[in-house]
């Protein structure tokens, strides 16, 4: 039966039928409505986990990593600030080799803060050893992370994995979501018995311990590297057994009119929306256009990208994100992916939807334009920051009551 | 008295077996070390030792670790929540029958006191206030000794460090732990083991944090030979300097050894590296006056 739920109920919801043991929690702005619905299940007794608010989220993730050490399934949320405030314990907990799941809903990062999404925050932590996994839809969230416990807790792979929705555009939307019976998604991930980590007065263990010397440091740094590429494999046998149960199939990425596009969008999470309206409307205008969205950006699918993306007469990475002083980051590692393949076609970049900035259908139009002209000259032109003319007048407006007329 | 504690009389008492095996990195003489030595004997192995990054990192270097119970190593400022997802998960587990009863361990939070005066502060605090059931070990080196005994808020006054001249008093973190009302705590030194074992003894009694700040005499921090930790560990009590106390929830805080007659500061200072500026090249008499008249201080309120 669906329900109409909002991203972040479909997180609780997510957590809830993983029959999670353990949520410590902190509150940060988008993500509250996950841990209060979360709190009040536990509270009436309708969940058998145990929450706790901690005094931070270095904290909260440092008692989820520590939890799951012991051997408890861990749930946890945050967003953004949050997010970078627990930065130590990523890389930290990730190095314990637990395998917890964290949902990151995406916000802008300070400075100047602001509440609506992009992604600086969850790609911040790519380099941490958390697997990522990147959601569209509400339906998308809850069955993520039904996956990505089956995903962490697979012997072959023992990571945390990040669940990541946007802030505002998805954590508040209500979309309908199908919710399996409690039996099903039971059978699905099975109980979490760990083999590698306890904390048992019969069996006492040293774990988190330090390393003497690069050559021991490297190995247990490859062994996590190894294990996240072992999780291409685990997603796809845990994609397979989900649509086996309940129906529906994620890949490692998703397109929307692939199969005989020439020029290729690519594009991550809710904005993706966006995306298959701006492909829709170039379809009814003649020109075939297409979207790659990214869905799994840790473990990052190269081969699945390359398979994706070769042989199209043009690709256009649209980043909601901006590693300042570079640009946009996935195109850099879209072109990591395509860099070895011959027939590879040119890579526009842009970079759009900062704060939550509107990518409007006047954008998307200047992107296939740019898109036809590297088809047809094979020039690639030069990174773009999206901003309209509109949103530039109403900057001027903004910087005219701050008395700073004529800059900009 | 219960039966326990009659029975840490004197030395004799004190279990021979020990729960921390050596041949560990830690500096001869180590006072942190002989303390958490002393308090496994009454812990057991029945343990997890929660630990935040200091010297005692140190400790579990793969593939080897001396402790006959589990431990993890957290980071530095939150080696307490660290202790409380242990403790939460074990019970949690416990209640749905996922780990039996017998399994169960005691978590003890293992820090120097770098992490635990001051970047631990606020995961200790909120530990503390959900009423966690743990230890809480400081060992007190009174710097931030892992990287070169650097001054961290537990650093005395005028001792000199490689980033300090040693102006600032030390935190009373005796008395910012007790403003939470845990339901015990206590200071230890490694050269009263019998108070000490006495103490850890008592607060198995209590469900609740219980929160210890042992004095870590530190001949490599501090600059004396390692062979005299015991003897400053006795000067640092017998001065006053390191008031042997304890307190169970709102209680009174008790003072569980007073020194008959203090020795003068001095004593104490004299002979340290980090104070020999207070001697040499002239003697900074009002200094020492200064540090004396604190003492003096503090006990005449106790004895008041």
């Amino acid at each position: 039966m669906k329900q109409m739920l909002t991203g972040n109920t479909a997180a609780a919801w997510g957590a809830r039928l993983a029959d999670v043991d353990y949520i410590p929690a902190f509150p940060i702005t988008p993500q509250t409505e996950i841990i209060e619905t979360l709190a009040q299940w536990a509270a009436a007794g309708e969940i058998p986990a145990r929450f706790v608010t901690l005094d931070s989220e270095h904290s909260m993730l440092t008692a989820g990593g520590a939890a799951a050490a012991a051997g408890a399934r861990v749930f946890t949320a945050t967003s953004s600030q949050g997010l970078l405030y627990g930065f130590e314990l990523l890389y930290t907990v990730a190095g314990w080799r637990v395998p917890f799941v964290l949902v990151n809903v995406s916000r802008g990062l300070a400075s100047p803060i602001t509440l609506e999404p992009d992604h600086n925050d969850v790609l911040a932590a790519r380099d941490s050893g958390c697997l990522q996994i990147h959601a569209e839809t509400c339906q998308e969230v809850f069955d993520s992370i039904l996956m990505a416990y089956r995903i962490a807790e697979d012997p072959r792979v023992l990571l945390p994995v990040i669940v990541n929705l946007d802030g505002f555009s998805l954590s508040f939307t209500r979309e309908p979501v199908e919710l399996p019976a409690v039996a099903a998604a039971s059978i699905y991930l099975g109980e979490y018995a760990p083999g590698h980590a306890w904390i048992r007065g019969e069996r006492p263990m040293a774990q988190g311990v330090a390393v003497l010397g690069g050559a021991v440091y490297s190995y247990f740094r490859y062994q996590m590297q190894l294990a996240a590429e072992n999780a291409l494999t685990v997603h796809e046998e845990a994609a397979a057994a989900f649509e086996t149960m309940f129906g529906r199939r994620y890949g490692l990425v998703d397109g929307y009119r692939l199969d005989d596009a020439e020029l290729v969008l690519v594009m991550s999470n809710s904005f993706a929306t966006k995306g298959r309206a701006a492909v829709d409307l170039a379809r009814s205008e003649g020109v075939r256009l297409g979207l790659l969205r990214l869905r799994l950006l840790r473990p990052f699918p190269r081969e699945a990208i390359r398979r994706a993306l070769a042989g199209r007469r043009a690709v256009a990475v649209i980043d909601q994100n901006l590693s300042i002083g570079l640009g946009g980051i996935t195109v850099g590692e879209v072109a990591h992916a395509l860099y070895a393949e011959r027939d590879r076609p040119p890579l526009l970049s842009y970079v759009g939807g900062l704060g939550g900035k509107e990518i409007s259908d006047q954008e998307f139009r200047r992107i296939v334009s740019d898109l036809m002209l590297a088809a047809a000259t094979g020039e690639t032109p030069p990174p773009r920051l999206l901003f309209t003319a509109a949103e530039a007048r109403q900057m001027q407006t903004l910087l005219s009551i701050a008395g700073k007329e004529g800059a900009g | 008295m219960s039966r326990e504690l009659a029975a840490y009389r004197n030395l004799k008492d004190i279990s021979r077996e020990e729960f921390i095996l050596p041949g560990t990195s830690v500096c001869g003489g180590c006072g942190g070390m002989e303390a958490l030595r002393l308090a496994a004997k009454v812990l057991g192995d029945r343990v997890v030792y929660v630990n935040a990054a200091g010297c005692f990192t140190l400790l579990a270097v793969f593939p080897y670790t001396p402790f006959r119970g589990s431990w993890l190593y957290t980071t530095m400022g939150s080696a307490p929540a660290g202790a409380q997802g242990v403790r939460d998960a074990l019970d949690v587990l416990i209640a749905r029958g996922k780990v039996r009863p017998e399994d169960d361990v005691q978590v003890v939070v293992v820090a120097g006191d770098g992490a635990t005066y001051d970047m631990a502060l606020s995961s200790t605090s909120g530990a503390i206030w959900r009423n966690l059931d743990f230890w809480y070990f400081c060992y007190d080196n009174e710097s931030y000794g892992n990287t070169g005994a650097q001054a961290s808020s537990a650093t005395p006054y005028g001792a000199r460090t490689p980033t300090t001249l040693g102006a600032e008093r030390r935190k009373d973190l005796f008395e910012i732990w007790r403003a939470h009302r845990p339901a015990y705590l206590a200071t230890v030194s490694p050269r009263y083991p019998v108070d000490l074992s006495r103490k850890f003894e008592k607060a198995k009694r209590f469900k609740g944090p219980k929160l210890f700040l042992a004095a870590a005499p530190c001949p490599t921090g501090w600059e004396f030979d390692p062979a005299k930790t015991l003897d400053y560990g006795r000067l640092q009590v017998e001065t006053g300097l390191f008031p042997l106390k304890e307190a169970v929830g709102d209680g009174p805080v008790v003072h569980t050894y007073a020194p008959a007659k203090r020795r003068p500061v001095e004593e104490y200072l004299r002979g340290q590296g980090r104070f020999r500026h207070l001697f040499e090249p002239v003697k900074q008499a009002a200094l020492i006056a200064r540090i004396q008249e604190d003492v003096d201080r503090y006990w005449a309120r106790v004895e008041a």
